[in-house]
């Protein structure tokens, strides 16, 4: 463990040695957070893994090429350039298969994958082999390696980095409509398959400038890891974008600082882990979509929907026993809910509980039990308000279902007071149409 | 003599994009010598076609009549192995504005970031052009175009919130959107709702009135007369086309629904039920 004042100087960017390795990673993961929010939505993941796969023959082919001409061949841009040239043509390759054969994408997707990585290992080797150039480091576009930088090189992926997310947002609109519906798009005369180059080739540009230091096995994971965790918060487009380049950020930025700390981790593997964590964060825990706050909505919906069938269970014991005279708020038999619901005795006892909680029941002698005063006055507005929703469904059920809410608190916050009045008439007028029995009952007998 | 032969070639046949007398250039949609294939294999045959102005007019057939490929094929979506669909006398790419499109509800993703108005306002994006973002006054013609197919008061709703036929109202208030004159819709009817369904009709027959045409991929047969009053029946080839009154023929039915039994059956159903 490096001591506290080494982590904060890298951290806060205070180290010149790492300055500039971790705000390229933090600019790349914004770019491949916003980016990938695109690759995402327009369901393209595996080809942008297939294409940083492909990128590899053109680094060790680019290497050989600047070794031959006299230099030492490990000019960034120059393999940079070789990378992306053996990316489009992993792409092509991906096209022309599909467009001259029967196979399926996923097919060809799996076959440039493999071809264009096991060339690119094989002509790694090869070029090792050289006389008169050390091609030793190369192996980090594989994995990823947080190595000192030059300041030009920093320039280099902080511009591409820059331009690419500002194309990204510029055309925002035409990449959401191209995502959504292509169809629609040509049909109206936007040029899709521009649109889709163009994607494709600002995931080009975000993978070929991470492939140094994230590397190329796990630079889709950055392009993906964010926008995925992204959209466990947010239904909306703008939001998603912007936080999954957070997020994108935030893992580029912790990702090469830890790694640059600990040398013997690769930083692809640790820019990688922190967006993970972030992905997992988000995926237990986003309000939006996360799973716990859905497991909970749904235990909350239980709850309320148990104590709104007490309610009405209890109320309609009291009316029976009121028999017809007006319904008084009296003590009656435990045994008497049981009847009404499936419930099990347990259950019952737990729902108890949950009344007596809220001040639903004033007091519960043996096996008897009396609602309080306010427990009353909300049974009876309970029961009222699902047998107005009731009469409304058998009245109004061709337009009924969008507008159905037996949760809300007020039947006529949604359907108006005059609908209301028109609906109570027929619940108390039992010549207009038969009263809503008890429930749960069947709907035939009603 | 080979001189002349040449010449003669170069006149005839004469160019196939001019439109002919038989398809007038007021008729808001002629479809003339249309064949449409998938991997060599035909699915439409010399469609001839000429839609009138402010019909509302049904296309039926079997399934894999090619009835969605006839859509597609008239907005550019797929090629054409032969022949031409012009708009207003105009081919496609130049009428683009004139002409909105009702997907099939099933060919998009509905779990997708984005508003029931957001959906909406896509209809304005060619009107707005490249980078302009949505307007104000789009907005609130986005939303008033979600009025008038009655889910105003779903507008902020995430789109896989949706019903089924909310789903379908939204991509027709989309449509609206376009203020275009010739709407094709496919299958808008299909798992709908039966008050969806109400509302659709309700709107196609405003519409019309507008002077509007609507081309409208059918598949229920029982509704057929009662919805549109105009009909092309397909089986890969225009079996008959016409006033939905005098088309709408057990004969004609049988010819596009052919050995089907099953379907013949439902037709013949559908046709006594409409008599009645």
């Amino acid at each position: 463990m490096p001591p506290f004042q080494d982590i904060l100087e890298v951290i806060l960017l205070q180290n010149y040695n790492t300055r500039l390795v971790v705000l390229s990673t933090t600019m790349l993961g914004i770019a491949a957070g916003l980016i990938g929010s695109f690759l995402l939505l327009r369901k393209r993941s595996l080809m942008g893994d297939a294409l940083s796969h492909a990128t590899l023959p053109g680094v060790a082919i680019a290497f050989a090429v600047m070794v031959s001409l006299g230099g030492t061949g490990k000019s960034l841009p120059g393999l940079l350039l070789g990378a992306t040239l053996s990316g489009v043509a992993g792409i092509l390759t991906m096209l022309l298969i599909r467009n001259t054969t029967r196979l399926r994408d996923d097919v060809a997707m799996g076959f440039v994958l493999s071809v264009f990585f096991g060339v690119g290992v094989a002509s790694l080797q090869m070029v090792q082999s050289l006389p008169g150039a050390s091609a030793a480091g190369l192996e980090s576009f594989i994995y990823g390696k947080t190595a000192s930088m030059v300041q030009s090189d920093f320039l280099l992926i902080a511009i591409v980095a820059g331009v690419a997310s500002l194309i990204s947002l510029a055309l925002l609109k035409e990449f959401l409509l191209l995502c959504f519906d292509d169809a629609y798009a040509s049909a109206q005369g936007w040029p899709t398959l521009a649109l889709d180059i163009l994607l494709l080739g600002l995931v080009t540009a975000v993978t070929v400038i991470g492939l140094q230091s994230v590397g190329l096995i796990l630079v889709i994971a950055f392009l993906i890891t964010p926008a995925t965790a992204a959209r466990f918060w947010t239904q909306r487009l703008l939001p998603m974008l912007l936080l999954s380049a957070v997020i994108g950020g935030i893992s580029g930025w912790l990702g090469a600082s830890i790694s640059a700390l600990t040398p013997n981790l690769p930083a692809g593997a640790v820019i990688v882990l922190v967006a993970a964590t972030l992905f997992l964060i988000s995926m237990l825990f986003a309000p939006e979509r996360g799973v716990f706050p859905r497991i909970f909505r749904h235990a909350r919906l239980r709850k309320k929907v148990d104590r709104q069938h007490f309610l009405r269970a209890a109320y309609e014991v009291l009316e029976s026993t009121a028999d017809g005279e007006k319904v008084a708020n009296v003590p009656f038999d435990l045994s008497r809910l049981l009847d009404k619901r499936t419930w099990t005795p347990h259950q019952l006892k737990q729902i108890l509980r949950t009344a007596r909680r809220e001040d639903h029941i004033e007091s519960t002698g043996p096996g008897k039990i009396l609602l309080s005063e306010p427990g009353f006055g909300e049974a009876a507005r309970v029961t009222r308000n699902h047998r107005l929703w009731e009469t409304y469904l058998i009245n109004y059920a061709d337009i009924a279902p969008s507008h159905v809410d037996r949760d809300a608190d007020l039947v006529e916050h949604i359907l108006g007071a005059e609908l209301v009045h028109e609906l109570e008439k027929y619940l108390d007028d039992p010549h207009l149409s038969p009263p809503v029995p008890p429930s749960p009952h069947p709907l035939a007998d009603a | 003599m080979h001189n002349e032969s040449l010449k003669s070639q170069a006149t005839f046949p004469p160019k196939s994009t001019e439109p002919r007398p038989e398809h007038p250039p007021e008729v808001p949609l002629a479809i003339h010598d249309l064949t449409v294939a998938y991997h060599r294999k035909p699915v439409l045959w010399d469609i001839e076609l000429n839609i009138p102005e402010g019909k509302l007019v049904g296309i039926v057939g079997p399934n894999g009549a090619g009835k969605s490929t006839l859509l597609k094929a008239c907005l550019d979506l797929i090629p054409k192995t032969s022949g031409w669909a012009h708009i207003y006398g105009k081919p496609y790419k130049k009428a683009r504005h004139l002409v909105a499109y009702v997907p099939q509800r099933e060919s998009v993703d509905w779990d997708f970031p984005v508003s029931a108005l957001d959906v909406v306002a896509m209809g304005a994006y060619r009107r707005l052009g490249w980078f302009r973002r949505v307007t104000k006054e789009e907005s609130a013609k986005a939303l008033h175009c979600l009025e008038q197919v009655g889910i105003d008061h779903l507008a902020d709703r995430q789109i896989s919130q949706l019903s089924g036929g909310q789903q379908q109202r939204v991509f027709l208030a989309r449509a609206l959107m376009q203020d275009a004159e010739l709407y094709l819709m496919d299958e808008p009817f299909a798992a709908v709702d039966a008050a969806t369904e109400e509302a659709i009709v309700a709107l196609l027959r405003k519409l019309s009135d507008q002077g509007k045409t609507c081309l409208v991929v059918h598949h229920d047969l029982a509704t057929v007369t009662t919805y549109f009053d105009w009909l092309v029946l397909l089986n890969m080839r225009v079996v008959a086309d016409g006033p939905a009154e005098t088309t709408f023929t057990r004969e004609n039915l049988q010819k596009t629904y052919g050995g089907k039994l099953n379907l013949l059956e439902k037709a013949a159903e559908a046709l006594r039920h409409t008599i009645n």
